[in-house]
């Protein structure tokens, strides 16, 4: 079953005087419970395509369909409550509230989806227990590591129960015993849980672990592997 | 909505010195502005109440002409039936009745165009403060025959002094010059100086004798329970005694009057200034907030905070240091204001100007409790409309642009 379609993305930019097309004539599907990785060079359209099937950014045509809804069609805040209710993000620089615990970031998407006082607390506990932040749980983001940092991340991304995880870059401030924990953690959930992760990397580390991998060049897939 | 302000609150205190810097600068304008206003509604004030204690009291009844050319033949109609009602007036704390003539002064030394005013000593006492205003000799209990009281401007002038002799002449009414010769008593010296140099206290019985009309009363002071009650009274009398013209202290010195009505009026013109100014520097700390965490902002909105939130969380956050800051403000301006409300500001440097304008040496500064509620307010409305700026540009963030990647 497909999680996400797209149809014929394209995007362009306007880059001083120079137009870029990020995106030419894009389409791929993605089913539940893959972990794919999307690779190629910088300006290739990786992050493009990711903020489209986001719904970060609107691409200038094309369709992007998640659970029969096409998202390119929703109004600002009806899209900033989709991504609420069916998209986790995971993002290269954390970018967790700093003024939060680990515990309260977590917290923070299920309060804003409504999510009662009990079940927001005892679902913070056990995903933060799942990233091994059992001990954390009650520090702010400026005490923790970069790689326990971005640990919050992801289990603030699933805090919501999405459809699917994208990750842009995650590993690429992280040393190499972090990402591999990260990534364990990740592949694990993926495996036990099902969950959908898509990635944006150049990380070979990641790009081993990939179960599908799409070369995007020039805002074209060039390839689409599963090793 | 819990979480939003909790996160409102702790981002106040992320750059502890950007935000006390402004709360210090909104502390800093709220107290100086307060305290310039109750500085200079003290000095309005007592410049009124001295207007009022020395010569003006809260009503004056007069025959209509009078006041026009200060003829003494214009005494007021029908005193003892205006009397017995002010008797029996409720709100009505005192009077005291006049006889007034316009004089020439003269000593040896020199002449001066004065008031003669006749007054009963005991009944003035209750009127105006003349008695307590004595800074040489005595308030008419040491001469008996013919005393007289002088303003000190008036005595330097005519180098006067206690026990020796004056010479007035006025014209009677019927056209002849009358020459009186009256001995001083004492110098008062009241917070206009103006005053002091034109005007002569003598008793009642004494300047009626010589006017041979023992009924010659052309004033009328009235002291009031209440300063509120002034205009209502004014009103009431007028329409009782309608041969007679009563006026307000406010309508016998519209300059005063007019001050008074202005004041109110500054105190918000002048706090609007000094708030719009802070306004400037809130706008200014919040939109640094606002463009220093972009990506921060951008990832709520990835996320799922929506639009709405987002406005509100910097709305909030702004309104947080104001609420931190308005009640310092107002706490130290009240403890300055009390202070100085007591005890007074010396201003004796300036006492030469300062009695020209017939106000003290001594300011007491003054400012009531809804001038303290309703610049909270004006406080936090302007701050909320600070706000709008930093929280409409947060909105304007394109949460892809804002996260730079993803």
């Amino acid at each position: 079953m497909n999680v996400i379609e797209t149809n014929k993305l394209a995007k362009t930019y306007q880059q001083g005087e120079v137009q870029v097309n990020a995106l030419n004539d894009v389409s791929i599907n993605f089913k539940e419970g893959e972990f794919t990785a999307i690779v190629g060079p910088s300006g290739s359209g990786k992050t493009t395509f990711l903020n489209a099937i986001g719904g970060l950014d609107i691409p200038d045509s094309g369709k992007v369909i998640i659970n029969s809804t096409d998202i390119t069609q929703l109004k600002s805040n009806q899209l900033i409550d989709f991504r609420l209710r069916n998209i986790g993000f995971v993002f290269q620089a954390y970018n967790l509230i700093p003024v939060l615990t680990a515990k309260e970031n977590v917290e923070f998407i299920m309060l804003m989806q409504g999510d009662s006082v009990k079940e927001r607390k005892s679902r913070a506990e056990e995903l933060l227990h799942a990233v091994g932040l059992s001990q954390q749980m009650d520090r702010r983001p400026g005490q923790l590591s970069g790689g326990q940092q971005q640990r919050v991340a992801v289990a603030r991304a699933l805090a919501s129960k999405p459809q699917f995880v994208l990750a842009d870059e995650p590993t690429a401030n992280l040393d190499s015993s972090s990402t591999a924990n990260l990534l364990d953690i990740m592949y694990e959930l993926n495996q036990n849980e099902n969950m959908t992760f898509i990635f944006s990397t150049h990380d070979q580390r990641v790009i081993d672990r990939a179960k599908r991998i799409i070369t995007l060049e020039d805002g074209k897939v060039i390839s689409d592997k599963n090793p | 909505m819990k979480t939003i302000i909790k996160i409102a609150w702790r981002n106040v205190w992320r750059n502890k010195l950007r935000s006390l810097t402004v709360i210090f600068s909104m502390v800093l304008g709220l107290w100086s502005g307060l305290f310039a206003v109750s500085m200079m509604l003290g000095l309005n004030e007592q410049r009124m109440e001295s207007a009022i204690n020395s010569y003006l009291s809260h009503i004056q009844v007069h025959h209509p002409s009078f006041t026009e050319n200060l003829d003494i033949e214009h005494t007021i109609v029908d005193y003892n039936s205006l009397q017995k009602f002010l008797k029996k007036q409720e709100g009505i704390k005192y009077f005291s009745s006049r006889t007034i003539v316009s004089a020439m002064a003269s000593t040896a030394h020199g002449s001066a165009g004065v008031r003669l005013i006749g007054i009963n000593p005991d009944a003035e006492k209750k009127i105006t403060n003349v008695h307590q205003s004595m800074v040489k000799g005595s308030y008419f209990n040491s001469i008996k025959s013919k005393p007289a009281i002088i303003g000190e401007k008036l005595a330097e002038k005519l180098k006067l002094d206690v026990k020796k002799k004056i010479y007035l002449t006025f014209v009677d009414k019927d056209g002849n010059q009358q020459r009186l010769k009256l001995k001083v008593e004492g110098f008062f010296k009241t917070a206009s100086s103006l005053f002091d140099r034109t005007n002569i206290y003598m008793k009642q019985k004494d300047l009626q004798k010589v006017l041979n009309n023992s009924a010659a009363i052309h004033e009328l002071g009235i002291i009031c329970e209440d300063l509120a009650i002034v205009n209502n009274m004014t009103a009431l009398i007028n329409n009782k005694s309608s041969e007679n013209k009563a006026e307000s202290w406010g309508q016998i010195a519209p300059e005063l009057g007019f001050a008074q009505e202005m004041m109110g009026s500054i105190i918000y013109i002048f706090m609007s200034i000094i708030l719009i100014a802070l306004s400037f520097g809130i706008i200014n700390t919040m939109l640094m907030a606002v463009l220093e965490r972009k990506k921060e902002l951008g990832m709520l909105m990835s996320v799922g905070l929506n639009k709405k939130k987002v406005f509100l969380m910097v709305v909030l956050e702004t309104i947080f240091i104001s609420l931190v800051a308005a009640p310092l403000g107002i706490i130290l301006s009240y403890l300055f204001i009390s202070h100085f409300g007591t005890h007074g500001i010396d201003l004796s440097a300036v006492s030469e100007g300062l009695e020209e304008l017939g106000i003290g040496t001594r300011v007491y500064t003054t400012l009531s409790f809804a001038n303290y509620i309703s610049i909270s307010i004006l406080t936090l409305v302007v701050t909320f409309l600070s706000s709008l700026i930093p929280a409409r540009r947060a909105l304007k963030l394109n949460p892809a642009e804002a996260v730079r990647t993803l």
